[in-house]
Parts: C-alpha cells; sequence; structure tokens
C-alpha cells in the first residue's frame, strides 16, 4: 500500500476515475474529475484547493540555523527576514542542482524548508559542526494549496488574522475557525495564491472549513494535473521531470546547474561560502552551455501534419513529461522535458532544455511529434519564461 | 568405448564445467563431460529429498549467472525460468521487523519508519553501488592480466584495466577502492544508522566466507546483490523453478544442443599425461578417454594435487595450491513443513514469506557468530538466510505443504573434534532453536529435517572443505591471484590441461563465469 | 612579523616540515599546544626523576633522506640486538635477534623446520619492506593526475616493482591484502614463532590477526628496521633529547620562529583561502599558509570553520577510522627486573618483550574490543628505554613501559575511562608481567596509566588513536587520510596537513612532514609562476 495523505478521506471518495498517481511515496490524485480542464479552470478563475502534503518539510532551529540554510542553498539567507519566504535551490560542490524548495523563516533561529525530495540527511551533513537541531515534521505536517484569484477571498472569511497585509512571499500565523495554521503567500501555479500548513491531526477540520468557506466561490479540489499546467504556463521547474537532482542523477550529463534550468536569479555569487560557489563562480564567467526557456509550437505547422493523414489535430489532454527532441536546421539542439496546450494562452507550449545560442527568445526551431505513427517535426519559437505571469500574483 | 576420439574433456559436470563443455561444443569441438555422481549440476541440484517435497540441495537462489551466458546459450529455451523473490524481512529481537519490499516507495516508507537518514542514503547508496556494479562488471568478464609478467598480452591487459578505472572518474575509482579493502560493516557504517540495515546488508558480504561482518575484505561482495541489476537480464535474485538444479539442466541441454556428450557416474581418477601434455583422463573403473584437451571444474586442490602427481607440477604451484584457503564456513538446513511459520513480527501469510527471510538483528550478531567459528565452533546463534521455495513455485511441495530452504552460517569445516552426525544434528537443533525465536511454530511444522554440514557438502558435491565458492574470495585470492598467482588464467603447467572452476577468477556464486571464460581462453589457444 | 607559513603542533613531523621549508628560504612560525617540543616523542617526567614517552616504544624510523634534507647531524638509531622477544611461557623464552643465524638456532629449538624457513622469510620481509621504504620516501601516486611528473614518478616506481623480480612482484601484492594470521601460516609452523611475529600486524589496529590487511602493517613496522629484526626497537644515539632535540635545534638554525603554549582556536580563512591562525589567547597570526601536524578529524572538524569545507568532505573526514585502542603503563622501577629463565634479561629488555603466547589470544583479545570492552586478557609487550637511556630515571632506577591492546576509546554502554577503570586496566598489565618476572609488584615504585582518552587529551590524538588513524587497507598510501586529498592539500587553498594521519603514516618519524613540505615547496613555486605570469600576459 501507498502511503496516505491526512486528507485522504475527504479526497477519496471525490477521485471519480480512480485516476491516482504516486508522488514521493504518496497515493495522490491525478484528477478529481476524469479529466483536469475544470480544475484548471479554478486555478486560474476561481480557486482550487490542492493537497501538497506529499512535500517533505523540515524545520531547523537554533542559533546556526540562518547558517546552517545559508551555506547549503544559493540565495542568500541573511537578508531573509522574519515572515519572510524564499525560493531557492541548493547544489553539490559542483554546483549541480539537488533538489529546489521555499524556505520560510518562522522566527530568528526557526526556519522551515520544503523540498521535494527528502534532505533530512543532506541538511545533517551541512549542519555538521553547527549548532541546530533539525526536525524533519513531513508526516506531521499537513498541507493545503489554495490558489486562484478567489483565494483571497475565501481565506479572508475564516482567518482570524487580516490577511490583507500578507505580501507575496511572505507568511503569518493565523487560525482558520480555531485550527492554527501558518499561512503563506506562495504556490507552483504562478497565480494569486497561498499555502496553508497546519498540524496533520487538524487536516480534516481544516478541509472541511475551506470547502465550506469556498464553495459559494466556487472552490474547487484540484489534482496533478491541472496544476501542472498552470506551472507550465507558469516557467516553474518540477525535479525528476525538468531536472534530475545532483543526488540522484547516474550520470554527470544529467545532472544541471541553476544557470541551466533558468535559476540563475536564485544563485547569489558575493555571499558568503555555500555548496558549489566555487563551480557557479567559474561557469558564470563563461556563457551558459544550455538554457531553459519555453517554446510555443506554432498551429500552423501542427494542422499540416494531421491534415495530411485526414486527421484534426489532436494534442494530449493532459500534461506530458516525456522527453521530445528539439531541433533547429535539422540538428538537435536540444530536448523538451514537460509541455501541455494552454487553456489559457490557447497555446501548445513546453518547457526545452536548449544548448547556447539556441535559447535566445524568437529563436525558431522544431519539435518532434508523432502523427499517426510517424514522427514529424513542428515549427516552434522560444520563449521567454513565465508564459503567464499575472498581475494579481504579486499585487 | 575409445573408438571416438574427444578434442575435449570437461572433468566435473557442475555449472562451470558444463558452460565450459556449451561453449566448447559451440565451437564445434567434440566435447565429453564426465560427472561422478548420478546427476549433472554439482552444487546446483534439484531433488525429491523426502517424497512430494522438492529441494534446491544445496545452492538455492540465482542471481549472478552471467547474462551474456543466457543469451549465448539460450537458456531460456532450455528450461530457465527465473522467478522473483522480491523481498527480504529481517525479524528484529524487539518483536518488530525490517523489510524491503519490490517496491521502491514501499521500502523507503519502510526504512523510513527505522530512520529517515537511512531512507534517504539507501537510494544514493543504490546509485554508487550501480556505479560499482559497473565498474566490476568488466572484470568478471576479463582474464586477469598478470601485474608480474612482461607478456604483451598482460601488459596490454594492465593498459586495459588501469584504463578502465582511469574511465571511473576518480570519485568512483577511490569509492571502488574502498569497497575492495573495507570490511561491510565499516562501510555502511559510513552510509547507514539502523544496525539491523546494516546487518542484513553486511550479510551478503559474509556469505560463503570465513569471515565475519567487521572483516576487511568482506564489503566488495555488497556488490553481488546489485550485479544482477545493471545487466537487466532479470531481477537481482531470483529462484529458478523446479529449484536450482534446473539451471544446471538448462546448461546441460544447451550443451547436448551443441553436440556435447555428457556421461553421469563416470568418476575422473587422474588425468593422463605424457611429456608435459594431457592426453586424456583415466576413470576410477580404469576406462581410459584420449583427449587433447582436458578442463577440470574441480576446485583447486583437486585440480592439481588429485587428478595430477602433484610432482608433474612446479613446486611453487604445489605450494601455492596447498596454501589455498578453503575453509568452508555454510551449512544448509531443507525443512519439509506441514504449513507455514507464522513470524511474531508479521504475522499471517504476507509477501514476506515470498521473499528471502533473514536471521540478522545487528550486526553484532553476526560477529558474535563469526566469533563462535573463529575458534572452531559452529554458530551457536547462526546467520540464516530463509526462503520458502513453495510460496514461489507450488511445485516443489504438495499442495498446502511447504519446503524451506535454510542457510546456515558459520558452521566451519574444521569444527572441533569434526563433524559427527551428533554434532550435524546439534547444528540443525540450534538452527531451529534460533528459527522458533521469531516464528515459534517452526518446530510443530517440521515433517523432515536434512542437514548438511561443510563436510556432508564436500563429501556429496565434491567441494573440497565444503567451500561454496571454490575456495575463499579473500582478497589474497582473487583476481590475478586465483587460485594461484602466476595461473590464474585457466591455463596449467601441463599443456592442454586446464581449469573452469569457481577456484579460479571471478569466482563463484553460480556465474558461470569461469566456465565461459576458461572456454573462450582454450579456444583462443587452439587458435594459434 | 611576517610569516609565509604557520605550522601547527611540534611534533617531530610539525618539526620537519616547518625546517624544511624555512630551510628554502620560508618565513615560518611553529606553534604548539603544549609548553614542551616533541609531540608524542616528548618525554613526560610521570614519577619524580622518572621519565618516558608513552609512546615512544617503537622509535620509529627516521628516513635518511629526511635526515639529510634536514640537516641532522650526528643522530642514527641504535638499534636493539634483541629487538623482538616472546615470553613463551613462565621461564622460557624466544629471542628473535636481529643476527638471522642466532635467531634461527633459538627458533629450532621448537621447530627445525621453521629454524630453516627463517632466513629467507627475514629476507623476504625485508625486501618488501624495502620496497615500502622507497614508496613512503615521497608523496603517494596521484592516480587521476596524467601530469608528465606523476607519470614519471609512477614510472620511476613501476620500474622498482619490476625490479622486484617476478617472485617478490606477486609476493608484495599478494602479501598486502592478507591477514598476519594467514602469512604467518604459510611460512611457520611453530605457533611460538607465530605468536611472536603477530602483535606487529595488528599494532595501533583495532583489528585481530584474522583481519585482512594485517600482514601489511607487520610490513610497515619493519620499514627502516636493520635486515633480520622483526621490530624496530632501540634509541637514538644522541641522547639525552634523542631526535626531538635534534630536529629543535635544526629548526632553530635554520629560522623557524618556535611559540609553545600557543593553541591554536582556529584556522581563518576568507574566500576559500587560508589567511592565518587564531590562538586560544585571541591573538591573530596572518599567513596564507597553514600546515597542520594534528590529525585530519582535529585539523579538519576542530579548527576550520565548517561552511568552508564541502558536506561531503566533511562525512569523509568524519568516517575516517582513528579507533584509538592502545593503552600504556609506565612503570618506575626501583631496579631493573629479572626474567627468571633468562640470564640475559638487560639484553632482552632493551627489546621488546611481548607476552602473548599464541595468536588465538591475540585475537580473543581484540574480540572484547570489538564489542567495546577492555580485553580480559590483553596483548602486553613490555620495554625498559631506560637500558638505553639511563639519564630518562635516577641512578641505577629503570622505566618500564607497557603497552596493552586492545584498549578501546569508545567503551560500551557509555562506560567512561575513570579512574577504576585505569586502575583495573593497570593491574591486569601488572599481572601480566609478574607471570614473566614474579619479583615485578614490588620493584614498582609508581605507575602511571595512559588510556586512549589520556593520548587524546595530553597530545591531542582524536580517540587516543596514535597513529592519527588506522593504517587499515582503505587508509593508505592514496587513500590516506582520505582518497583524493593524499597529497597532503586540504579543499582550502593554503592548508596542509603533514601530520601521521597523512601518508606514508605513523612511526615513519618525519616522512610524512617531509612530504608534506616537498608539495606546499611546489605550490609556493607554482604561484609565482602564475604570478608572472598575470603580469606579463
Amino acid at each position: 500500500m501507498l502511503k496516505t495523505t491526512p486528507f485522504h478521506p475527504r479526497t477519496s471518495p471525490l477521485v471519480r476515475a480512480q485516476t491516482w498517481r504516486r508522488w514521493a511515496g504518496y497515493q495522490a490524485a491525478s484528477a478529481y474529475d476524469p479529466l483536469p480542464d475544470r480544475e484548471y479552470a479554478a486555478i486560474r478563475n476561481a480557486a482550487a484547493l490542492i493537497d501538497i502534503s506529499p512535500l517533505y518539510k523540515y524545520v531547523v532551529t537554533g542559533p546556526d540555523a540562518v547558517r546552517l540554510l545559508d551555506r547549503m542553498v544559493t540565495r542568500d539567507l541573511t537578508k531573509c527576514a522574519v515572515g519572510q519566504v524564499v525560493y531557492t535551490p541548493w547544489c553539490d560542490t559542483n554546483g549541480k542542482v539537488i533538489d529546489d524548495g521555499t524556505i520560510s523563516r518562522l522566527d530568528e533561529t526557526t526556519l522551515r524548508i520544503t523540498s521535494a525530495e527528502p534532505n533530512l540527511r543532506w541538511l545533517s551533513m551541512n549542519a555538521v559542526g553547527l549548532n541546530v537541531a533539525i526536525a524533519d515534521v513531513s508526516e506531521r505536517t499537513a498541507a493545503l494549496s489554495l490558489q486562484g484569484p478567489l483565494s483571497w477571498a475565501i481565506l479572508k472569511q475564516v482567518s482570524t488574522v487580516d490577511l490583507s497585509s500578507l505580501g507575496y512571499f511572505r507568511l503569518l500565523q493565523t487560525s482558520v475557525r480555531n485550527i492554527p495554521v501558518t499561512v503563506s503567500r506562495t504556490g507552483y501555479t504562478g497565480d494569486l495564491g497561498y499555502e496553508i500548513w497546519a498540524g496533520a491531526d487538524l487536516a480534516l477540520p481544516l478541509w472541511d472549513a475551506l470547502i465550506d468557506a469556498g464553495t459559494p466561490f466556487g472552490i474547487t479540489p484540484c489534482g496533478i494535473w491541472a496544476m501542472d499546467v498552470a506551472r507550465i504556463e507558469a516557467g516553474l521547474i518540477m525535479l525528476d521531470v525538468d531536472y534530475f537532482s545532483a543526488h540522484h542523477a547516474i550520470t554527470e550529463e544529467r545532472k544541471s546547474s541553476p544557470f541551466e534550468i533558468n535559476l540563475g536569479w536564485a544563485v547569489s555569487l558575493d555571499k558568503g561560502p555555500f555548496n558549489g560557489r566555487r563551480a557557479l563562480r567559474a561557469e558564470a564567467a563563461r556563457e551558459p552551455a544550455w538554457g531553459f526557456v519555453g517554446i510555443e509550437v506554432a498551429w500552423d505547422s501542427l494542422e499540416p501534419l494531421y491534415r495530411a493523414r485526414a486527421l484534426p489535430v489532436d494534442l494530449p489532454h493532459v500534461p506530458w513529461r516525456t522527453s521530445a527532441p528539439i531541433y533547429r536546421n535539422g540538428r538537435q539542439v536540444g530536448f523538451a522535458t514537460t509541455g501541455c496546450w494552454s487553456p489559457l494562452l490557447k497555446q501548445y507550449i513546453a518547457l526545452t532544455h536548449l544548448r547556447a545560442p539556441h535559447f535566445a527568445p524568437g529563436t525558431p526551431v522544431s519539435i518532434e511529434v508523432t502523427v499517426e505513427h510517424e514522427r514529424k517535426h513542428a515549427d516552434a519559437t522560444v520563449r521567454r519564461l513565465p508564459f503567464f505571469d499575472p498581475e494579481r500574483k504579486r499585487a | 568405448m575409445s573408438g571416438s576420439r574427444y578434442d575435449a574433456i570437461v572433468v566435473g559436470g557442475g555449472h562451470n564445467g558444463l558452460v565450459c563443455a556449451a561453449y566448447l561444443a559451440r565451437a564445434g569441438r567434440k566435447v565429453l563431460v564426465l560427472e561422478r555422481r548420478p546427476v549433472l549440476g554439482g552444487a546446483a541440484l534439484s531433488e525429491e529429498v523426502f517424497p512430494g517435497f522438492k529441494f534446491s540441495v544445496f545452492s538455492y537462489v540465482v542471481s549472478l549467472l552471467r547474462p551474456e551466458i543466457i543469451r549465448d546459450l539460450d537458456l531460456p529455451r532450455h528450461g530457465l525460468q527465473i522467478l522473483p523473490l522480491e523481498s527480504t524481512l529481517t525479524p528484529l529481537d524487539n518483536g518488530d521487523y525490517l523489510a524491503s519490499w519490490a517496491d521502491p516507495d514501499e521500502t523507503r516508507r519502510e526504512l523510513y519508519r527505522h530512520s529517515p537518514r537511512d531512507a534517504e542514503a539507501a537510494s544514493q547508496f543504490g546509485r554508487l553501488m550501480l556505479h560499482m556494479a559497473m565498474a566490476a562488471k568488466p572484470i568478471l568478464g576479463l582474464v586477469p592480466p598478470d601485474p608480474a609478467s612482461l607478456a604483451p598480452s598482460d601488459l596490454r591487459g594492465l593498459y586495459r584495466l588501469g584504463q578502465h578505472f582511469h574511465s571511473l572518474g576518480s570519485e568512483n575509482f577511490h569509492a571502488f577502492c574502498k569497497l575492495m579493502t573495507m570490511s561491510s560493516a565499516d562501510y555502511l557504517d559510513e552510509w547507514y544508522e539502523f544496525d539491523p540495515l546494516k546487518a542484513t546488508k553486511s550479510a551478503s558480504g559474509i556469505i560463503g566466507t570465513f569471515l565475519g561482518p567487521r572483516s576487511p575484505g568482506t564489503a566488495y561482495v555488497l556488490l553481488h546483490h546489485y550485479m544482477g541489476e545493471i545487466d537487466g537480464a532479470f531481477r537481482a535474485w531470483g529462484f529458478q523453478k523446479g529449484g536450482t538444479g534446473g539451471v544446471s539442466a538448462a546448461i546441460a541441454s544447451a550443451a547436448r544442443g551443441f553436440g556435447a556428450e555428457l556421461r553421469i557416474n563416470a568418476a575422473v581418477e587422474r588425468v593422463v599425461t605424457r611429456g608435459g601434455q594431457a592426453t586424456g583422463v583415466v576413470l576410477d573403473n580404469g576406462e581410459e578417454i584420449a583427449a587433447s584437451t582436458v578442463v577440470s571444474a574441480l576446485d583447486p586442490r583437486r585440480t592439481f594435487t588429485q587428478l595430477l602427481d602433484p610432482d608433474e607440477l612446479p613446486g611453487d604451484l604445489v605450494a601455492g595450491v596447498r596454501r589455498y584457503k578453503f575453509r568452508g564456513s555454510s551449512a544448509k538446513v531443507n525443512l519439509a513443513l506441514a504449513g507455514l511459520p507464522e513470524f511474531t513480527c508479521l504475522p499471517g501469510r504476507g509477501p514476506h514469506l515470498r521473499g528471502a527471510i533473514s536471521i540478522s538483528p545487528s550486526v553484532e550478531y553476526l560477529e558474535r557468530a563469526y566469533d563462535d567459528a573463529k575458534y572452531g565452533e559452529f554458530s551457536r546463534a547462526p546467520y540464516m538466510d530463509i526462503v520458502i521455495p513453495s510460496m514461489i513455485d507450488p511445485d516443489m511441495a504438495p499442495p498446502g505443504k511447504h519446503v524451506m530452504s535454510i542457510f546456515v552460517q558459520y558452521a566451519p569445516y574444521h569444527v572441533n573434534g569434526g563433524w559427527t552426525d551428533a554434532r550435524r544434528e546439534a547444528l540443525g537443533d540450534s538452527v531451529i532453536k534460533t528459527l522458533a525465536r521469531y516464528a515459534p511454530n517452526i518446530e510443530s511444522l517440521i515433517l523432515h529435517r536434512q542437514v548438511l554440514t561443510p563436510a556432508d557438502i564436500e563429501r556429496i558435491v565434491g567441494l573440497s572443505e565444503g567451500n561454496i565458492f571454490q575456495g575463499e574470495l579473500a582478497l589474497q585470492q582473487l583476481f590475478f591471484l586465483r587460485p594461484v598467482p602466476a595461473w590464474a588464467k585457466y591455463r596449467t603447467p601441463i599443456r592442454g590441461y586446464w581449469q573452469c572452476g569457481a577456484g579460479t577468477h571471478p569466482g563463484g556464486g553460480v556465474m558461470g563465469a569461469s566456465g565461459r571464460l576458461a572456454a573462450h581462453a582454450i579456444l583462443g589457444a587452439r587458435q594459434h | 612579523m611576517k610569516y609565509d607559513a604557520i605550522a601547527i603542533g611540534a611534533g617531530t613531523n610539525g618539526l620537519v616540515a616547518a625546517t624544511l621549508l624555512a630551510k628554502a628560504g620560508r618565513q615560518v612560525l611553529l606553534v604548539e599546544q603544549s609548553d614542551a617540543i616533541g609531540g608524542t616523542a616528548r618525554l613526560l617526567e610521570f614519577a619524580p626523576g622518572f621519565r618516558a614517552a608513552p609512546l615512544g616504544m617503537d622509535p620509529g624510523w627516521l628516513p635518511p633522506s629526511v635526515a639529510r634534507a634536514v640537516g641532522l647531524k650526528g643522530v642514527a638509531a641504535r638499534h636493539a640486538a634483541a629487538p623482538l622477544t616472546l615470553a613463551v611461557q613462565p621461564r622460557e623464552f624466544l629471542t628473535l635477534w636481529s643476527d638471522v643465524g642466532l635467531a634461527a638456532e633459538a627458533i629450532g629449538r621448537h621447530s627445525p623446520k621453521d629454524a630453516e624457513a627463517w632466513p629467507a622469510f627475514a629476507s623476504k620481509m625485508d625486501t618488501l619492506a624495502g620496497f615500502l621504504e622507497r614508496v613512503y620516501r615521497r608523496p603517494p601516486l596521484d592516480l587521476d593526475s596524467r601530469s608528465p611528473r606523476e607519470l614519471l614518478s609512477a614510472a620511476g616506481l613501476a620500474l622498482a616493482f619490476r625490479g622486484l623480480g617476478r617472485a617478490y612482484m606477486t609476493a608484495l601484492l599478494r602479501t598486502l591484502p592478507m591477514p598476519v594470521q594467514d602469512l604467518l601460516d604459510d611460512w611457520f609452523e611453530c605457533e611460538p614463532l607465530k605468536a611472536a611475529l603477530a602483535p606487529a600486524g595488528v599494532q595501533h589496529l583495532r583489528q585481530g590477526p584474522r583481519s585482512a590487511g594485517t600482514a601489511f602493517v607487520l610490513l610497515h613496522h619493519l620499514v627502516g628496521a636493520p635486515p633480520g629484526a622483526m621490530r624496530r626497537s632501540g634509541r637514538w644515539s644522541n641522547e639525552p633529547g634523542g631526535v626531538v632535540a635534534a630536529l629543535e635545534q635544526a629548526a632553530r638554525q635554520s629560522g623557524v620562529a618556535i611559540r609553545t603554549a600557543a593553541k591554536v582556536r582556529r584556522i581563518q580563512v576568507n574566500d576559500d583561502a587560508v589567511t592565518g591562525v587564531v590562538l586560544e589567547s585571541g591573538e591573530e597570526i596572518a599567513a596564507p599558509v597553514v600546515l597542520s601536524s594534528a590529525d585530519p578529524a582535529r585539523t579538519l572538524l576542530g579548527m576550520v570553520d565548517p561552511v568552508w569545507l564541502n558536506p561531503e568532505f566533511l562525512r569523509a573526514v568524519g568516517n575516517i577510522k582513528f579507533r584509538g585502542c592502545t593503552a600504556v603503563v609506565a612503570y618506575a622501577l626501583d631496579r631493573l627486573i629479572d626474567l627468571p629463565g633468562l640470564n640475559n634479561a638487560a639484553e632482552v629488555l632493551a627489546g621488546t618483550v611481548t607476552l602473548t603466547r599464541t595468536r588465538e589470544a591475540l585475537e580473543r583479545a581484540y574480540d572484547d574490543a570489538k564489542y567495546g570492552r577492555v580485553s580480559e586478557r590483553p596483548h602486553v609487550e613490555i620495554t625498559v628505554p631506560t637500558l638505553a637511556t639511563p639519564s630518562d630515571a635516577p641512578d641505577g632506577k629503570h622505566v618500564l613501559l607497557a603497552r596493552m591492546q586492545y584498549a578501546p576509546y569508545h567503551l560500551r554502554d557509555g562506560t567512561e575511562w575513570d579512574t577504576g577503570q585505569r586502575e583495573a586496566l593497570a593491574d591486569s598489565v601488572t599481572k601480566a608481567v609478574a607471570e614473566i618476572s614474579p619479583a615485578f609488584a614490588d620493584r614498582v615504585r609508581h605507575r602511571a596509566v595512559f588510556a586512549p582518552t589520556d593520548f587524546e587529551h595530553q597530545f591531542g590524538l582524536t580517540e587516543g588513536a596514535a597513529y592519527q588513524g588506522e593504517l587499515m587497507l582503505d587508509q593508505i598510501l592514496f587513500m590516506r587520510p582520505l582518497p583524493g586529498w593524499s597529497r597532503y592539500r586540504m579543499p582550502v587553498d593554503g592548508l596542509y596537513l603533514c601530520g601521521s594521519g597523512t601518508h606514508p603514516g605513523g612511526g615513519v618519524t618525519g616522512a610524512p612532514g617531509h612530504n608534506a613540505a616537498r608539495e606546499i615547496l611546489r605550490d609556493f613555486k607554482r604561484r609565482r609562476l602564475r604570478r608572472a605570469r598575470w603580469e606579463n600576459p
């Protein structure tokens, strides 16, 4: 049996087509409806409620808590104020990304780090000689992501603390109908949204409270497929899909530096010592060998391919995560890692790794598509990420 | 029957002898295999020991059989069918258990229950082992070059080996050096904290050796569990349908298919030589069979000092063979059961009964088991690796009944006072008593019991001192040192006389690699 | 004063390294935490008028090339004629004289066959140890490097290896990973002889004679021993003061500034490069190079801010096996003990007398240590250093050093190395010595016990490990102290290790310091080259 999250008693009756998947050893809903369209619409139009409990969560406390995380991650944590949340990757000595996640400064000496994969051992290895305590609160903490333009309106109804001052990538402690929670204004959809953290024993009342308060606003439980569409539009990377952890990649070739996965902005080369600094400094001095960008596949190019076989264009109904070669002038210059039809942009989009110099925005490339058992190339254009970035996200 | 002359005679119809014969026959040689016993297969043997109950009498799992042999000899067509043996259960002394399951998520979760750090370390350890297995794999398929030789072929071999190690990159090369020299307990200490996990993993480092988990030189055997995985031929650990004898039968069938002749009840008394050249063999009934090539699949002691008169051999070779260490340390207990054992830590007929059950609750437990053996006693509380083949292959026992195979360590060949019937039964009792601590109903289930000590293994299969690997897999007996320096390339000083048993590189574990490499060496030599 | 380099620890390796740097024109400061020079070779006055170096039973081997390089004059080892004696049983001894003929004669009383094998064994061991000696005189091979210098040096070693001849080449490769137990079984039949030889294979090692790699450790302890001698035993010729005094003199003469009672609190790092040290007093001293003869764990985990070292490296340092398991009892005797059954007790006691009669007893002593217990019947070996250096004891009186194994640093179930534990250990050692010298206890005026924790406190040795890390197969040559970091350079620029935690290890006086200094000087030279190139593009 796979593990189930603390919300499972609520979520499991809602999965109408038994579309389950694995997420970090948990049983997670790909979608509640047979297809994710309505759930995706809720993210961009109303409010979506996503069970993100499978994320790994660690609390680091002690006088050296900031030093520990600062020596581990690429961003400058000494600048992270209490109540602030920071998104950052972290690297090995060779400057290759191990994982990425958010770090929340809960108080002066307490920080919470979330990650896609287990990092307790890595944290402990980094903590040698430092005065800190590391607690794995993954299973003790239930987490929900409430995303969408109406998420604020819902949360305002139930929060005892006024949320109007809660800025983008900030957090505060509050209660939702007497359930103590931490609310951070973060998410994985590129939209206005919040992540709500509570003790696992309070998961069910929390779910009920949010559904109850949210129903008038169209709150919709939402699975991974819909979230995936939103995060592709937002250009947010995913471990094991868009890159491999340096801790698990079998070959050097499979590892990526932050610069190669569009996270160069999150590398602070001038801060104090941190893992991979030497390698990243050297890399920053060179031209990056790879870029991570978006592509838009030209409909006008797709249509003839299908028409030649007397078919209408047929694209996958859910995001795909299998690698697809990208060509330029007939030579392979990279690969796409994930893609989908963007219902909002009305574009067929994908996230791609491209070799220098082919990742400049506007570069014409082509992507391999399979039409009626035959491999074809469809025209595409390189686009800067994100594809979609609404004002409301950070307003 | 001296009318037909053979190109090659293989002495010993164990799996290496059969593999060697099959490869020779496949190359068009006229080959005769001579097996002393009434069945082929050596220690890879299935037998209906008690009516209705079939056992893999000695070797009981398949994991290392080289995939190229499976392909070259097309073994699945000849009856090779490996059934997955995917879980391992370690009952603990506190009533809990440690399990590893086929599903990585389930295994990770189980480990997490005991140690979140170890659950995390496991995936990185697995990646390291994968790299180590990739580093080791070419070596298994390599005729060991002699570093003390100046022959061009040896220098070339050494250079290639150097290139190979260089290609690993320094990180993996260093890890490989550590793996080759450390104790399994120390190696695992660098990764894990949960002691029963270290114990269960290090147990695979001590199987068949006369070493404890804290003895340097045991770490590299950890690789064995990972070797199968990289080849992708089948799962890491498996059970041959009908018992391990089926593996031998499949190889035998392949050999026959290539035209080899296999004779049972044909014990070779000695190898005939004339002027430093092998010319054939003499059976114990006096029959003489001629062949220009004779290949011994027997262990080095028998190959050099029994089939030949040691006076025909150089003194340093004989001295080397005499100091070659066998020191058999394992016993086997086969049980016919009226029903399934009930483990206190995990009651019921769960999936754990379809996998291995490892009695290795702590590193100290294993080390103490070794301490007993060091001083000539069998372990009072032995390490055991248990499988219930009838759970995987119901044909092995009458419906509703079961067979249980218990690999037991340590039971030293040189036990104080020697192996007697009474001591054999005492060993059996100590095994059952130890097992009953974890599965109390076991005693009431036993219909029949077969206990095989190293002395029995020697007597029945012919393995010297009952060593299941035809000699210890100790560092000074590996690679170009196996079985003795300068004679590690399957050749012997007698022209036309070759060795192909597990006593040569790369050694034991039902790999068949020695037989294959020997056959290639023989065929290569003949072309010149 | 501006320094080019600060050397931490004034043991023999620190002194050698500092001297060599100074001789090459560098300004060197040598800082020592205690108030005397010499490290583990330093004499401690453990009772009024009685001095001994508890870890100095083995005088070590000072490679002649090192002595030459440092400029030591008039210092030579004076080897004992009877380096090793086994107390076979009360009133019966087996002395393995340096003189092969005499030794064979003694062995012949136990086994004529072994006596016959002895000269060949002694010569073979001498040749194999001689090859190790060659390997020890330079930094370990860098197997990753393809630089011409490395290839040349690898080729040199390969030629030397070939030069051994086929039989010896094979013997070397086969012997290194062997258990000393099996090595001895290959050669001999009589247990007393094997029991006499085996302990050198487990010296300062938490392993028993059945463990792989102990044959290497035996060879290691034969490096620098005179041909035929199965132990390095004896004293330095320029007493008093021995090699330490000579090294100190050489250091001062070459301009090394020495400060004692100066404990380093932290090695300062900025931007991945060493900038100097901070002393416990708070005093900061700047230098672009810091070399430490303290052990790898103390240096890297204790003195460097961990944020400058990567987690994998920290983990590897934390995994170095120290496992101190040796204790020493120093006895102040009012006169020399006699050994009933021997009329030349003084001659024998000037060398090492080992009291463990069988290898099984040695193995069983180890078994206790595996489970965190002090050996119930420990392995004990004794020597009387004052036979060579009478000035270390009052007139006519003597010091007897008894080294015992196994006394594991980490005791089971949280047991501490308290007074009771240490006295119990000393009692068991006294009892063992009394078995061969019944009057022993009456001659003892005073005794001092040194448990692994004491070595840790007095000499700063992690876990009391005399060799700054076990000489196991995975911790020697290019894997010492860590694979990939065997060339004395550490991951922080300008930081070097130069103690016995580095190749070639402990018991080889000054060789790590010598090899480290060579590498440091190369780096000085290289950096100058690089600077010159920047200036003139």
